[in-house]
């Protein structure tokens, strides 16, 4: 078996820090510090800006592939999740404001370091609810009312919901108390110099990419796990799982709760950046475009999402930046170039659809999904399928 | 008494598949249950192994009442089925279906040694342990299905049609391996539509006729019984 022996030894070369690896992750860490430090040297913090929301939606993509890619289930509402932890952070961050006395008391700017892991819980908590009654549902059934929760979720926020959320004018101003105003220095820690400003955008820039850090080792871990074993199991043959002793309904919980807390943590973070959130921020859309990150990158891998989550968040940035410097002008009109940002869903789409018919498994796949969706190796299935069904047309005839 | 079933009534919606059943098994023992399409075999391991629930009726597993419990928590009781249609994991390699066959497991020790086990038992999975499980031969994926279920140490080994769709050589086999299982002690619940194999093979056996036990007796009764031998076993 060819197919097989290529297996095992890719399945080694992974295992195994090659030099190759070293090196390409050495070329990866220089950039990722040397890129943003230089575009703040010379001032441009639009590219700063850019490289830490990429950072928010590498987040985003790497906790939406625990639920799409490893468990198989089909979330089309995960922005919801997004949106909690960012409204939950910020309103418990008037709070905290509240108790440690003021905007301007030394605690206040530990207010986001406080509510991280509460928003992370909170968002948790709320799959965990939602997940409950909704994951007996399977496949179509369960991406529509998950896309329902979704878009209920961001009509509540813009409905001024228990009048906490101050509807569609948003909830302005949570940075203020964190990071000091344009000018002032940093009390604690003070890294600028006369001509290096470490603005805050560059510390949130910082931020994003530890926890980004971290989501990759811990996802890393998990995708080792027993339960990571578990996801894979389900996702292949649920009745066979269970009859291994899977727990279905825990281990499809999981997925969605510790999915949902990633998105919990990219919101307060993204909240705590920006400054401002309003619904707009968690509309469909989003959903779609994490949805989109995944499967183009690689359902179930992490490089995979990574790669996703910058090409799709990253290029109608990159190409707004371009349409705004000199470099597009000898082609293209002031106007024209403004507009290339708006044709984005347009070249998204058509990339998915090129994507779908040339390289479905994703630009980085997995091995394991790899092998779920190429023809390189037979998978005898359509006997057994053909048989269980003919045997089953006795046993549930009510179905037929 | 290991298991005894007990008037058990199971129904897909508002069709009733089991009309009241009784089975029981001892320890060491091979029961077998036979029976046309559609008498509720399947059903009946299915609602032993918590895939169905039953409306009525009482499955006590070792002193204990197991009925409605959920798939996951009757295989934790060491109730191992191996379904029908094998239902392997096809892109797992066949040492991760071992693998997952012992997931409520922790004795790494004890795992690798049964591994070598049904590697003895079965050496055709030990030259493919690399070998995605969706890659096997219908009878290699039976082999791993079975092998996969005595991964999980069972008490309780329940086996549903495991010749279906097999060459006559591979079902002897698979049969020889039964066999073998039991001379070493393991407790077999057998589901057959090959009712001669199934009752040479078995201590007891019980005909099954539209959700009812029509008939009931040791292994070579069955076989010698005249209604057995015209309905099941072909002979005029």
């Amino acid at each position: 078996m060819g197919g097989s022996k290529v297996d095992i030894k890719t399945n080694v070369q992974s295992a195994r820090l090659t030099p190759k690896k070293i090196a390409l992750y050495a070329a990866i860490a220089v950039f990722l510090v040397a890129a943003p430090v230089y575009f703040q040297s010379v001032g441009n913090v639009f590219m700063v800006r850019i490289f830490a929301l990429v950072g928010i939606y590498v987040m985003l993509a790497l906790g939406l592939n625990i639920v799409v890619g490893y468990a198989g289930l089909l979330d089309l509402g995960y922005v919801a999740f997004y949106g909690m932890g960012a409204y939950s952070g910020v309103l418990l961050g008037y709070v905290f404001q509240k108790v440690v006395g003021g905007p301007d008391a030394p605690l206040a700017g530990l207010s986001y370091w406080a509510l991280l892991p509460v928003a992370a819980l909170m968002a948790a908590l709320t799959g965990i609810a939602l997940g409950t009654p909704v994951l007996r549902l399977r496949g179509d059934y369960l991406a529509i009312v998950t896309l329902g929760f979704g878009e209920i979720v961001r009509i509540a926020l813009q409905n001024d919901i228990f009048g906490l959320t101050n509807g569609s004018a948003g909830l302005p101003r949570v940075g203020e108390f964190i990071v000091p105003a344009a000018g002032q220095k940093w009390t604690f820690l003070n890294l600028s110099t006369s001509t290096f400003t470490f603005s805050k955008d560059l510390f949130w820039y910082a931020v994003v990419v530890a926890l980004c850090l971290l989501t990759i080792f811990v996802i890393r871990r998990l995708d080792n796990s027993r339960l990571g074993r578990a996801w894979v199991a389900m996702r292949e043959d649920e009745v066979a799982a269970a009859a291994t002793g899977v727990n279905i309904m825990t281990t499809k919980l999981w997925a969605f709760s510790l999915g949902a807390m990633w998105g919990g943590i990219a919101g307060i973070t993204y909240a705590y950046w920006v400054g401002f959130i309003s619904p707009e921020s968690f509309n469909f859309m989003e959903s779609v475009l994490i949805v989109c990150m995944v499967v183009l990158g690689g359902m179930g891998s992490i490089p995979g999402s990574i790669v996703g989550a910058i090409i799709i968040a990253g290029l109608p940035e990159v190409i707004r930046g371009l349409a705004q410097s000199t470099a597009l002008s000898r082609f293209l009109t002031a106007e024209q170039a403004s507009r290339i940002g708006d044709y984005r869903f347009l070249i998204f789409g058509g990339l998915l659809v090129v994507m779908m018919a040339v390289r479905p498994q994703g630009i980085l796949p997995s091995t394991r999904r790899a092998r779920e969706l190429t023809s390189e190796e037979p998978i005898i299935e359509e006997e057994n399928t053909d048989l269980w069904e003919v045997e089953h047309k006795h046993d549930l005839p009510h179905k037929l | 008494m290991l298991l005894t079933v007990e008037n058990l009534h199971t129904f897909y919606g508002q069709i009733e598949a089991l009309k009241g059943i009784d089975v029981e098994v001892a320890e060491g023992e091979i029961v077998t249950l036979i029976g046309a399409n559609g008498a509720g075999k399947s059903t009946t391991l299915k609602t032993i192994s918590g895939q169905l629930a039953p409306r009525e009726g009482k499955i006590v597993f070792a002193g204990e009442e197991i009925q409605g419990m959920s798939a996951h928590q009757v295989a934790a009781k060491r109730i191992v089925h191996v379904p029908e249609g094998r239902r392997i994991f096809p892109r797992m390699t066949v040492e991760e279906n071992l693998e997952m066959g012992a997931f409520l497991r922790n004795d790494a020790e004890g795992i690798a040694a049964d591994k070598e086990m049904v590697f003895e038992l079965f050496p055709r999975l030990k030259e493919r342990r690399q070998q995605k499980g969706g890659t096997l031969s219908g009878g290699e994926q039976q082999m791993l299905a079975m092998a996969r279920g005595l991964m999980a140490k069972p008490k309780l080994l329940m086996l549903d049609e495991p010749s279906m769709g097999l060459a006559p050589v591979v079902v002897e086999t698979i049969f020889e391996t039964i066999e073998r299982l039991h001379q070493e002690g393991i407790t077999i619940l057998l589901v057959e539509q090959n009712a001669a194999m199934a009752l040479s093979v078995a201590d007891r056996g019980y005909v099954l006729e539209t959700g009812r036990i029509a008939l009931t007796g040791t292994g070579k009764e069955l076989l010698t019984n005249e209604q057995v031998r015209k309905t099941y076993l072909g002979e005029v």
